[in-house]
């Protein structure tokens, strides 16, 4: 059974098959609005994270199909006790597919070894958030027409934030990416990335603490939140959340053809300001989240019925 | 020192100085009713000092184990008293249960019924991560 745990489970074909479709959704709704129907998706979260969850369900609802499931660990049975498998194999006799966000690490990837429906992890801890990617992608790919040749910024928390390094990671297989990582020295990339990622695909890539130093080099710039249910201490999460604050007057000397992209939800790293200037492209990347998840149910349903 | 050869079972042979004890309790050897002879800092050509691990009965060897502690050991299989065959050892694509993932923030932290699988990340590294939250395993030199 074809699952998504991870966005190297995907080619770059099928990634590139992902975008097209998503691409004719946006083009052409109504061909899409019974592809789904009487199929049912269960989003399984066992940590709340509403903007996913909705993203999910409105992708399903937009195909014609319907939604059951939990919001929050203490709605499920595992409140009770019983474990991802036992959960995963109850729900694969009522739903089609399921869409899981658990915070312990792997949980999907067990799923997706006891399910009889394909799954697909809506992010498990600070690890894999592979739909998040494809948005990311879907974005990079409309705003610029092309995924490869261009620089790509990262700036805030680069150590636990998982959107980035599956982000990285994807980008690792395309052509010309240079990486600008910007973050505080408590929170830089994770020596693994570097090693096993970065240099093992040559990809260029420069470190630095300084946003302003490197912003007209960027064609795209990646803002991440410093998100403190990754901290153990309290007092670290506050003294380095508000290390990097985009601003109007930090872009004054940013490309024109600068996409400004973030996983959201932001807390204050990117002002409200900055939501007007063309530039700002992190609610298409939401919308374009809702698209490519369509696409992915699509493909995965498919599959799952050959 | 003199340990008798033996004539039917298997040897182990060229393991890291020190190590026969780790070998000896992963493969469970305490369980076996045959004898079992332990030979610690041989003197060595090849390594300067060795052990030996000598089991004077066949058992069910997990070459998978014994490959990820260390790929440089020999096994060698006795028969009749004499060596019938020697096996090389790989490092194995995936080990079950051999090492646990440390990680407090992994599925198994909290699954106890799962098995703790770690497959091989890089071979030349000898670089071993959990498959599910790809934490690296502390490696046997």
């Amino acid at each position: 059974m074809r699952s998504l745990i991870n966005i190297t489970d995907l080619t770059l074909d099928e990634i590139d098959e992902l975008i097209v479709t998503a691409n004719d959704i946006i083009a052409n709704p109504a061909k899409y609005s019974e592809k789904c129907r009487g199929k049912k998706l269960a989003t399984l979260f066992f940590e709340p994270s509403t903007r996913t969850r909705l993203s999910f369900e409105a992708a399903m609802y937009e195909l014609g199909g319907n939604v059951i499931g939990f919001s929050e660990a203490s709605s499920s049975s595992s409140a009770k006790g019983e474990s991802v498998s036992d959960t995963v194999r109850t729900v694969s006799c009522y739903a089609d597919i399921i869409a899981m966000r658990h915070p312990k690490e792997g949980a999907p990837l067990v799923a997706s070894m006891k399910a009889s429906v394909p799954v697909i992890n809506a992010g498990d801890g600070g690890h894999n958030h592979p739909t998040q990617t494809l948005a990311d992608l879907l974005t990079i790919s409309r705003e610029k027409g092309k995924i490869g040749d261009m620089t790509v910024g990262f700036c805030g928390d680069l150590k636990f934030g998982r959107t980035v390094h599956s982000l990285i990671v994807a980008l690792s297989r395309y052509e010309n990416i240079r990486l600008v990582l910007i973050s505080p020295d408590e929170l830089r990339i994770p020596e693994y990335m570097k090693t096993d990622v970065i240099k093992k695909n040559n990809m260029p890539y420069a470190e630095t603490n300084d946003l302003d130093e490197v912003m007209s080099s960027l064609d795209i710039l990646y803002m991440t939140r410093v998100q403190r249910e990754r901290f153990f201490n309290e007092a670290d999460y506050i003294r380095l959340k508000d290390s990097y604050i985009l601003t109007p007057e930090k872009l004054l000397t940013a490309k024109s053809g600068l996409s400004v992209m973030h996983p959201l939800p932001r807390v204050n790293e990117i002002s409200t300001a900055v939501d007007e200037d063309p530039r700002a492209c992190y609610f298409k990347q939401v919308m374009n989240g809702k698209f490519i998840r369509m696409a992915l149910i699509l493909k995965l349903l498919e599959e799952a019925a050959k | 020192m003199i340990i008798d050869s033996i004539k039917n079972g298997i040897v182990l042979d060229h393991i890291k100085a020190g190590m026969c004890m780790e070998i000896y309790n992963i493969l469970n050897l305490e369980s076996l009713e045959c004898s079992v002879a332990i030979l610690k800092n041989v003197p060595s050509d090849k390594m300067g000092r060795k052990d030996i691990i000598k089991v004077a009965d066949m058992f069910d060897i997990d070459l998978d184990v014994l490959g990820y502690i260390d790929p440089n050991i020999t096994v060698n299989i006795i028969k009749d008293g004499a060596l019938a065959e020697k096996r090389k050892l790989e490092l194995p694509s995936l080990i079950k249960d051999v090492i646990k993932c440390k990680n407090p923030r992994c599925i198994t932290s909290t699954e106890h019924e799962l098995q703790h699988i770690f497959r091989l990340a890089d071979k030349e590294k000898r670089v071993y991560r959990c498959i599910y939250c790809d934490s690296k395993a502390k490696t046997h030199s």
